[in-house]
C-alpha cells in the first residue's frame, strides 16, 4: 500500500492519424519537472506550446526529493510554489556523521528574509502533479499524454516528429523543439549526440519507507555508519511520513541479491533500529554518472534538464539545475518566437546553462569522488580527512557529502553589461529576496517578487534623465521611494547603489547590468544585446 | 621568484628527521600511509597559500610515474 495514488491524465487521440498535424510553434518533448516548468513559463509569457509525453502519469517513484530555494522562487513566479510549500518538508540544515559521532552541521539558509527555505523535501511525483494541474489550467499549453516521440528530423527552420499513440502515429512539425525527454532522451539519440562523462563504480540502494518518527527535518549523512557495513548512508524526511534512505553498497555486489526484500529490510532495520515499525514504499538500485552533451542548442532544437546533462544526486543539482534551464530559456524563446529578438539570443542559453551545468557536474563529481574514492590511496586520504575532522576545524571544510544546489551566478555571461556599481550582487547573479515595504500587491513583499515578467530597471534616488527605450523590448522602470521602498537600505547595499544608481534585471530575475547614472542610450545599448538590434 | 622555500628552514635538521621517522617506522604500511596523508593535510592547511602548496605537490611528484590500475581500490 503506497502513500500516493498515481493520477492518470486524460489521453486524447490525435486529430490526424497517419498524416501530418498542423505545424506548432513550440513543441516540448517530455512532461517531467523540467518540460512542464518550461511549458508554464512559456505560457506565462504568452507563447503557446505542445507538450508530448510518452505516458499519462507522473514520475514513477519519488526520485528527486530535494527542491532548492531557487526552484521555489521560479515556481513562485509561475504560481505553483504554494502547493509545493504546503506539501513539502522544510529544511535548512545538514548534519554529517562519521562512525558514531557527529562531525559538523551546516546551515544552507543564507538570507534570513527569504520567503523560502534553503530546501524542501517533496517527492518528485507531487512536484510533477502540481505542475500538471497548473498546466491544465493554461489555454496556451496543449498537453498530450501517451504521445510518444519515436523519431525526428530537424533542419534550419524547425523539426518534424514522428509521434506514436495508442490510436496510431502522426507527424508533428514545429518551428522550435525543446528536448526535455530525460536522461534516456530519444531526441538526443536521434540526433546522434554523444553524452559523455564519468561513471562512478559504486552502487547505491535507495529505499523510501513510511514510518512515524519525530525529530527535526535535516539532511543526515553518515560516513562509515556504526550500524552497518555500508560505506555511507543518507537519510531525509519527505512528506506523508516517507523517509528516503540511501545506502552505499560498493562496486562488487550482486544486484539482484541486494534488491531482495529480506536484504533491503535487514539494511533498513540496522539503520533505524529494531523497534520502529515501517513499510517499504519504493526501492531502487543505482550507479551514478555525471555527463553532458557538448552544446545545448542545435539550430531549432534546444536541450533542457537531464536530456542535456546528468549529475549524481549528491548535491540535488539534477532537477534543480533543469528547472533553472527552463527559467533561462523560456523568456528568450518567447522573445524570439514573437519576433522581438533574433534567434542568436538562444546561443546565450547554451553559453549560460552550459557554464551552470559544468559547475553542477564539477560539484557533484567532486562529492561523488569523495564518497566513492577511486583508488586505495584516495580512500586513505578521504579517511584521513574524516579522522582529522573531529578535532581540526579545517578538515571539516574538506569533508564533502554533497555541495548542495545553489543558483548559478552567470558571471561570465555574454549578456552581462557594465557593472558600474560593483555591489555584492552584480551582473549574472539572481536578485535576492529582500523585503520591499510599500509594494502594491500582497505577493510582492520581496524584491524578487517585483521582477520576473519583463525587463525591469530598478532606480535609486534622483534620475537626471527620463529613461525611455525605443527598441523592440520594453523595460519597466521601478523607482525606490515611488514603486518600492528600501527602509533598511539593504537593497541599495546589495547592489552597491548610490544616488542615481540603476540596475537592469532580466526576465529570469538575474541582474544584467548596473550604472551609477544610466542614460537612455546606455539602456538601449544593453537591450540591443538581447534583441540583436543595432543600438 | 618561487613561493616554496628550498633553503634550509628547520633548526636541528637531524633532530627533526629522527622525530619524523620515529613517528612512522613501527607502523604497518597501511597506517604509515594514513599517517602521511594526515600529516600532509595538516601541514598544507598550515601553509594555506595555494601557490606554495601547488609547488610542493609538483616537487613531490617529480620523477614519479602513473601506475594506472595497479592501485585500484580493493
Ligand atoms: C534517485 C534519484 C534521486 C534524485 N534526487 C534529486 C534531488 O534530490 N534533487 C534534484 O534536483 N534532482 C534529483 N534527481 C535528479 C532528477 O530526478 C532529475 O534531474 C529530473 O527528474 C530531471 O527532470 P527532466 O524533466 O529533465 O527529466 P525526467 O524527469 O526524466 O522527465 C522526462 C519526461 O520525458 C518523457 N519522455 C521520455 N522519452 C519520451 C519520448 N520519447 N516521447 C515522449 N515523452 C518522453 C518521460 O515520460 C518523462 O515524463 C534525482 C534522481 C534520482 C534518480
Amino acid at each position: 500500500m503506497g502513500t500516493y495514488a498515481y493520477p492518470s491524465y486524460p489521453y486524447r487521440a490525435p486529430d490526424v492519424v497517419g498524416a501530418e498535424a498542423p505545424r506548432a510553434s513550440v513543441v516540448i518533448v517530455g512532461g517531467g519537472q523540467v518540460g512542464l516548468t518550461m511549458a508554464l513559463d512559456l505560457a506565462q509569457r504568452g507563447t503557446a506550446c505542445v507538450v508530448l509525453d510518452e505516458d499519462n502519469t507522473v514520475s514513477d517513484g519519488s526520485r528527486a526529493i530535494c527542491q532548492a530555494k531557487r526552484s521555489l522562487e521560479i515556481w513562485d513566479r509561475l504560481g505553483v510554489a504554494a502547493p509545493m510549500m504546503q506539501k513539502g518538508v522544510t529544511w535548512n540544515e545538514g548534519h554529517v556523521f562519521y562512525r558514531d559521532e557527529q562531525l559538523y552541521a551546516f546551515n544552507m539558509q543564507e538570507n534570513p528574509h527569504s520567503p523560502f527555505p534553503a530546501f524542501i523535501n517533496i517527492q518528485q511525483y507531487y512536484v510533477e502533479q502540481f505542475l500538471v494541474e497548473r498546466a491544465q489550467q493554461e489555454a496556451l499549453i496543449d498537453l498530450r499524454w501517451c504521445h510518444r516521440v519515436a523519431g525526428m528530423t530537424s533542419n534550419a527552420t524547425g523539426a518534424s516528429l514522428h509521434v506514436e499513440t495508442p490510436d496510431g502515429s502522426y507527424t508533428q512539425p514545429c518551428d522550435w523543439l525543446i528536448a526535455a525527454d530525460g536522461v534516456r532522451s530519444t531526441i538526443r539519440g536521434q540526433m546522434g549526440l554523444s553524452f559523455t562523462g564519468q561513471v562512478f563504480e559504486d552502487h547505491f540502494l535507495i529505499a523510501d519507507i513510511v514510518m512515524q518518527r519525530e525529530g527535526p527535518a535535516i539532511r543526515r549523512f553518515y560516513f562509515d555508519p556504526p550500524w552497518g557495513p555500508e560505506a555511507s548512508a543518507l537519510m531525509h524526511r519527505q512528506s506523508d511520513n516517507v523517509w528516503r534512505l540511501d545506502f552505499q553498497l560498493g562496486w562488487d555486489v550482486d544486484r539482484e541479491e541486494e534488491l531482495r526484500d529480506e536484504n533491503v529490510f535487514a539494511r533498513i532495520r540496522r539503520m533505524i533500529g529494531p523497534d520502529t515499525p515501517f513499510e517499504l514504499e519504493w526501492k531502487s538500485l543505482y550507479t551514478f554518472q555525471c555527463r553532458s552533451i557538448e552544446r545545448y542548442r542545435h539550430d531549432r532544437v534546444l536541450f533542457v534538464g537531464d536530456a542535456a546533462h546528468q549529475v549524481s544526486p549528491f548535491g540535488a543539482r539534477g532537477g534543480n539545475g533543469g528547472v533553472q534551464d527552463a527559467d533561462n530559456l523560456a523568456w528568450k524563446l518567447a522573445l524570439v518566437v514573437d519576433g522581438s529578438a533574433d534567434p542568436a539570443l538562444l546561443d546565450t542559453y547554451d553559453a549560460e546553462r552550459r557554464f551552470a551545468a559544468d559547475e553542477n557536474i564539477l560539484n557533484s563529481t567532486r562529492a561523488t569522488d569523495f564518497i566513492t574514492p577511486k583508488t586505495r590511496v584516495s580512500e586513505v586520504y578521504r579517511n584521513a580527512v574524516l579522522d582529522l575532522a573531529r578535532d581540526h576545524a579545517f578538515a571539516r571544510t574538506l569533508v564533502n557529502s554533497g555541495r548542495l544546489s545553489v543558483p548559478a551566478h552567470l558571471t561570465s555571461s555574454p549578456l552581462n553589461g557594465v557593472d558600474e556599481l560593483q555591489g555584492p550582487v552584480g551582473p549574472g547573479s539572481p536578485v535576492p529576496a529582500l523585503p520591499v515595504d510599500g509594494a502594491s500587491s500582497a505577493s510582492a513583499r520581496h524584491l524578487i517578487g517585483l521582477v520576473g515578467q519583463g525587463f525591469v530597471l530598478l532606480v535609486f534616488g534622483n534620475q537626471p534623465e527620463a529613461l525611455r527605450v525605443d527598441g523592440r523590448i520594453p523595460v519597466e522602470v521601478l523607482c525606490e521611494g515611488r514603486d518600492f521602498s528600501d527602509p533598511s537600505g539593504e537593497i541599495a547595499a546589495a547592489f552597491g547603489a548610490t544616488d542615481g544608481g540603476a540596475i537592469l534585471i532580466r526576465p529570469d530575475q538575474h541582474v544584467m547590468a548596473s550604472w551609477k547614472v544610466p542614460t537612455a542610450a546606455d539602456l538601449s545599448a544593453a537591450l540591443a544585446t538581447v534583441s540583436g538590434e543595432r543600438a | 621568484m618561487s613561493g616554496l622555500r628550498h633553503d634550509p628552514n628547520i633548526a636541528d635538521p637531524d633532530g627533526f628527521y629522527q622525530e619524523l621517522i620515529d613517528a612512522v617506522q613501527r607502523l604497518s604500511s597501511d597506517d604509515a600511509l594514513a599517517f602521511s596523508a594526515r600529516l600532509n593535510l595538516l601541514l598544507a592547511n598550515h601553509v594555506g597559500d595555494r601557490t606554495v602548496v601547488r609547488e610542493a605537490i609538483a616537487a613531490a611528484r617529480q620523477g614519479l610515474v602513473d601506475q594506472q590500475g595497479l592501485e585500484n581500490k580493493s
